[in-house]
């Protein structure tokens, strides 16, 4: 029992992690079709972002909290920075090319962006460990938590419920639902694709560096930090269909659980999994579980 | 004070020039590739600090400052001529990198390598290519066990040292332990370490046993949450643990919040690193080890050498040198002594061949102890090998060892002509502990 | 066969690299082995992209066929260059047959997205597999030819590298004589409209399973070839998706406009990330990344069309 709530608590603190940074991504491919490899990088800079202010307030002796601002700013800042620098300066040349060498283009920039952050922040990790700290632990099923991580499903349900409004209650997110549905009929309805194109991946890339933002503090931060990260948001992403964002919780859900039962039970298989299951979903249903309707298919 | 800055300058480099000139073959240059991570998670706590030891002594032995018996120039004379390269990128990118430092850039001799998966991807190509390369901090045993090599050396004990140390001093300072469990990275490094200090406590305490959910976590993995829940539930009283770079520094973290460190006996064979980094952040209680007598652990020796190192590393990079910094400091002074003692007897600048005849089975002295060319027919290192537990030292705002302990080379690696294994299972016979 | 201008071409230029190659200093012939080796999984990979299909996921066989020989190696002591290949061949065929009938239905992302999931399955079971060499692999030991036992070192690269283009001659011209047949032709047929190849009464899935299969196959063998010439294996720069990438990285390079092509494409990549670490240690991944969004606006037909560009300037 005690074994099946430690499981499922750090399956579920696993998978707000993974939605987290996979959110953006199904964002991003959800409206633009772009399966984008730079993912990575925004995860890889919001992390350093977040690290690195977090260090200047402790430094300067500010109060606590503002770790939690600096997080969030960091994410914000970076999302900006890098997704409006990216989407202007290389993408929108890419909109009529093929979709697969979109992604190439996006796995040069990967490239490109993961030493300048060498060139930026050099070779020493950061710590940022001040936020997790200060939120201390508690005790859930005899095991001890870090109260931080738990914040994460907290975050997780946030972000998803804030997603989940924009979408389907405002002005914006019909836009977005149009331009998703049919680019050609929204654009001769008089909508504004670019600027469309422009905010979806400003916010995509935001929510790419919040996760990396969100996770700065309880683990040091060094070089190579994005690359993991992708072809594990591309998992969750293809389990739960790609552009749909009740399939990220989805596939989210299903590599984190399955992973947190591997490493209690089968630590061999820990790796495995995560993909074995993206597999199986891919052959049984290849549009992912949760795929959004596609009307065009000419 | 500018005119007094130039003045001591031109003073250092006549000095040094003239230091160059009175060497056997001034116009002769060694050309020495030294390898570390400079990117990536191994950088910081060990490539970046190991890069900082050699430099720093390679300055020294250049400029004939180091105390005796280095204090003279050069290796055999000759000035060292450096060039720092990076190691990660994978064993495949590590091999092909060395193929060029030796093959394209003409390298006389090649020293570094942190990783156990760079060294023993590398020890065939070595002594295929024939270019003498000293291996400074990688550990696992089985680049010696596996095949005789001839153009390689490592000037540091291998992990079984580090492991069998520790199974000693957890029977000796904590009787009461039996049962243990381990986090270790998924390679040779990991794998070595932890079937070393499982075999060790076997051999060593009554009653020992290993918990059945021992975690392999990948590499560089760095989030360990579902980990520590799985060694929190565990009922071991031990954890083992040979994280290195920033997974040791990243579980550290993560594991203080969860009060992991309280809860659980920790031992970290590699810890020694942190201390300087995370100073107030190191959890008080750990059983740390530094492979050897280097970093903390030796920081009060009081040897010339280990004095001058000390306090010259402190003014260079603003803090105390940490394990890495010694071991690749060590593997340079190895070859310099190798280096002199095959210049003296060949009466000019030696061979290549000559440098390898005089470093085969050599004793010299490092920084804080004596090195033993000793197993490996003559290319591996021993040392001795220690423990302590760690302590904040408020008043001086650092972090200090208590409980310091150190065990002679013979009593932890195993004799010549025996692998570690069989060594240990065996009950460690020849050993001489006292 | 011999009234194909590219065979003739490609004849001519193997028997001059192999002349050349006895004259290369060490580390040249090193990049180029690995160049070569490569570059025969980028000739199935180029094969594959003339139908519109990019495999994020070719690592699969690339490293399958490199580790098929290391185990081979390790194992049973096998050295023999010729069972070494072969194995790495006949394991990833085997995989790509069996994995085809699944992957042949699948186009655009999703057929990158699987390729993908099926490379990090291997990826997960090598790293944490100890008898497989988790994370570090393990050495393959330097091959011998039949009855000659080449002197490990340079003699032995050298007899590697002749089988190599020796090798690398015999998948061209068959790659060659493939594309100029009648299911070859569908090649960029199928890409272009696939229904309208179902018209004319051929199966589109069944002709992409052959370009699969091919392109495992060729990639097993470039596999092997890359063991035997590093003299390693390990998953993370031969099985991880970043090893996918580097083949796709090639193969968009080399461009998809000859057989010859890919072999070009490889050995420039190796040059390039050589003097890239080289000269700037810290930004060689600027470098190999930049060259890829150049090659990617500027250079469509990659590298291959830039020579065709200079044939005509010139004539």
């Amino acid at each position: 029992m005690q074994t099946a709530i430690t499981i499922l608590l750090d399956g579920l603190v696993f998978s707000s992690y993974l939605f987290i940074v996979s959110v953006g991504l199904t964002v991003i491919f959800g409206v633009m079709k772009i399966l984008n490899v730079t993912h990575g990088s925004f995860y890889a800079w919001g992390a350093y972002a977040a690290a690195f202010l977090i260090g200047v307030a402790f430094d300067a002796g500010w109060p606590d909290w503002l770790g939690f601002v600096a997080i969030f700013a960091a994410a914000i800042a970076v999302g900006l920075v890098l997704g409006l620098i990216l989407e202007r300066g290389i993408l929108r040349f890419m909109y009529h090319r093929d979709e697969v060498l979109i992604v190439l283009a996006t796995f040069g920039t990967f490239l490109v962006l993961e030493d300048v952050i060498l060139l930026v922040f050099g070779v020493d990790p950061y710590f940022a460990y001040q936020p997790m700290m200060l939120l201390g632990a508690s005790e859930i099923g005899g095991v001890s938590r870090d109260n931080y991580s738990l914040s994460l499903i907290a975050l997780a349900l946030v972000v998803a419920l804030v997603c989940w409004l924009g979408l389907v209650k405002t002005r914006w997110g019909k836009i977005l639902r149009a331009v998703i549905f049919d680019r050609e009929m929204a654009e001769s309805m008089g909508i504004n694709v670019t600027m469309v194109y422009i905010v979806t991946f400003v916010i995509g890339a935001m929510l790419g560096a919040l996760g990396g933002a969100y996770i700065s503090p309880t683990v040091s931060v060094a070089p190579g930090f994005g690359i993991d990260v992708i072809v594990l948001s591309f998992a969750v992403v293809v389990i739960g269909g790609m552009g749909s964002i009740p399939g990220a919780i989805i596939g989210a859900l299903a590599v984190g659980l399955s992973r947190a039962l591997a490493v209690h039970e089968a630590p061999q298989l820990e790796l495995f999994v995560i993909y074995a299951v993206m597999a199986v979903v891919l052959v049984f249903r290849p549009e992912g579980l949760f795929a959004p309707a596609k009307p065009r298919k000419i | 004070m500018n005119h007094v800055k130039w003045l001591i300058g031109g003073l250092a480099a006549s000095a040094m020039a003239l230091a160059a000139s009175a060497g056997v073959a001034q116009d002769k240059t060694v050309k020495m590739s030294v390898v570390s991570f400079l990117s990536g998670p191994g950088a910081g706590p060990f490539g970046v600090p190991g890069r900082n030891g050699a430099e720093l002594i390679i300055a020294a032995i250049n400029a004939g400052q180091l105390p005796a018996p280095y204090d003279k120039p050069g290796l055999a004379g000759a000035m060292i001529d450096v060039e720092y390269v990076d190691e990660s990128g994978g064993n495949t990118k590590v091999v092909a990198e060395y193929r060029n430092m030796v093959q394209k850039r003409g390298a006389d001799v090649v020293v570094g390598y942190v990783s156990s998966g760079s060294c023993a991807a590398l020890a065939p190509v070595i002594d295929e290519l024939k270019k003498l390369t000293v291996l400074a901090v990688c550990g696992t045993p089985r680049i010696f066990e596996e095949s005789d090599r001839t153009h390689v050396f490592r000037t540091m004990g291998h992990a079984t040292g580090d492991n069998v140390a520790a199974a000693h001093y957890v029977k000796e300072k904590f009787p009461d332990v039996k049962k243990y469990v381990g986090i270790n990275q998924n390679y040779a490094w990991g794998q070595d370490s932890w079937r070393d200090f499982d075999l060790g406590m076997k051999a060593l305490v009554e009653g020992a046993t290993p918990s059945d959910k021992v975690q392999w976590p990948k590499l560089f993995q760095g989030q360990y949450g579902t980990e520590i829940s799985a060694l929190l539930l565990d009922d071991a009283q031990l954890i083992h643990s040979s994280f290195w770079d920033g997974d040791l520094e990243s579980f550290i973290f993560q594991g203080t919040t969860r009060g992991i460190f309280q809860k659980k006996k920790v031992l970290m064979t590699v810890a020694g690193t942190a201390a300087y980094r995370l100073g107030k952040r190191m959890p008080e209680g750990i059983i740390l080890g530094a492979r050897g007598p280097y970093g903390v652990l030796v920081r009060d020796n009081d040897s010339p050498l280990n004095s001058w190192f000390v306090q010259a590393y402190f003014d260079r990079y603003g803090t105390y040198p940490s394990g890495p910094p010694y071991q690749y400091a060590q593997a340079i002074l190895g070859l310099k002594a190798a280096y002199d003692k095959a210049g003296e007897a060949a009466g000019g600048f030696p061979t290549q061949d000559q440098v390898i005849a005089a470093f085969k089975g050599s004793t010299f002295e490092s920084l804080a102890g004596t090195v033993k060319m000793a197993l490996g027919n003559g290319h591996q290192a021993i040392t001795e090998n220690g423990y302590g537990i760690t302590k904040y030292d408020a008043d001086k705002g650092e972090v200090t060892v208590t409980d310091v302990k150190f065990y002679p080379a013979e009593c932890v690696l195993p004799p010549a002509g025996t692998d570690s294994v069989s060594w240990i299972e065996g009950g460690m016979k020849g050993a001489k502990c006292n | 066969m011999w009234r194909d201008k590219t065979i003739v071409g490609l004849t001519i230029a193997a028997v001059v690299v192999v002349v050349v190659s006895f004259f290369l200093p060490s580390w040249l012939l090193n990049q180029a082995l690995f160049g070569f080796a490569r570059a025969l999984a980028v000739l199935g990979l180029m094969v594959l992209w003339r139908t519109g299909l990019v495999s994020f996921g070719h690592a699969l066989y690339f490293g399958g066929g490199a580790y098929a020989a290391a185990l081979l190696s390790r194992y049973y002591e096998v050295t023999d260059f010729f069972v070494l290949l072969l194995a790495g061949m006949i394991a990833t065929t085997f995989v790509g047959f069996v994995l085809g009938f699944i992957i042949r239905r699948y186009r655009d992302i999703f057929f990158a997205m699987l390729s993908l999931a099926f490379s990090m399955i291997l990826y997960g079971v090598l790293v944490k597999t100890e008898v497989l060499g988790s994370t570090d692999g393990f050495a393959v030991s330097s091959p011998t030819f039949l009855f000659y036992a080449p002197e490990p070192g340079d003699e032995a690269k050298q007899a590697l590298f002749v089988a190599l283009v020796i090798a690398g001659w015999i998948a061209a011209v068959l790659v060659q004589m493939y594309l100029n047949s009648t299911l070859g032709r569908l090649t960029t047929a199928i890409r272009d409209n696939e229904i309208r190849v179902e018209y004319l009464g051929f199966s589109a899935e069944h002709a992409i399973h052959v370009k699969y299969v091919m392109s495992a196959a060729l990639a097993g063998a470039g596999g092997a070839f890359m063991a035997m010439s590093l003299g390693q294996v390990d998953p993370d720069s031969m099985v991880n998706w970043t090893a996918s990438g580097e083949l796709v990285f090639v193969t968009i390079l080399s461009g998809p406009g000859s057989v010859a092509a890919p072999f070009i494409g490889s050995l420039l990549f190796e040059l390039l990330r050589t003097y890239a670490v080289e000269f700037l240690p810290h930004s060689w991944q600027i470098i190999v990344g930049a060259t890829l969004l150049i090659v990617i606006f500027f250079l469509p037909g990659g590298v291959w069309s830039l020579l065709g560009r200079l044939r005509r300037a010139e004539g």
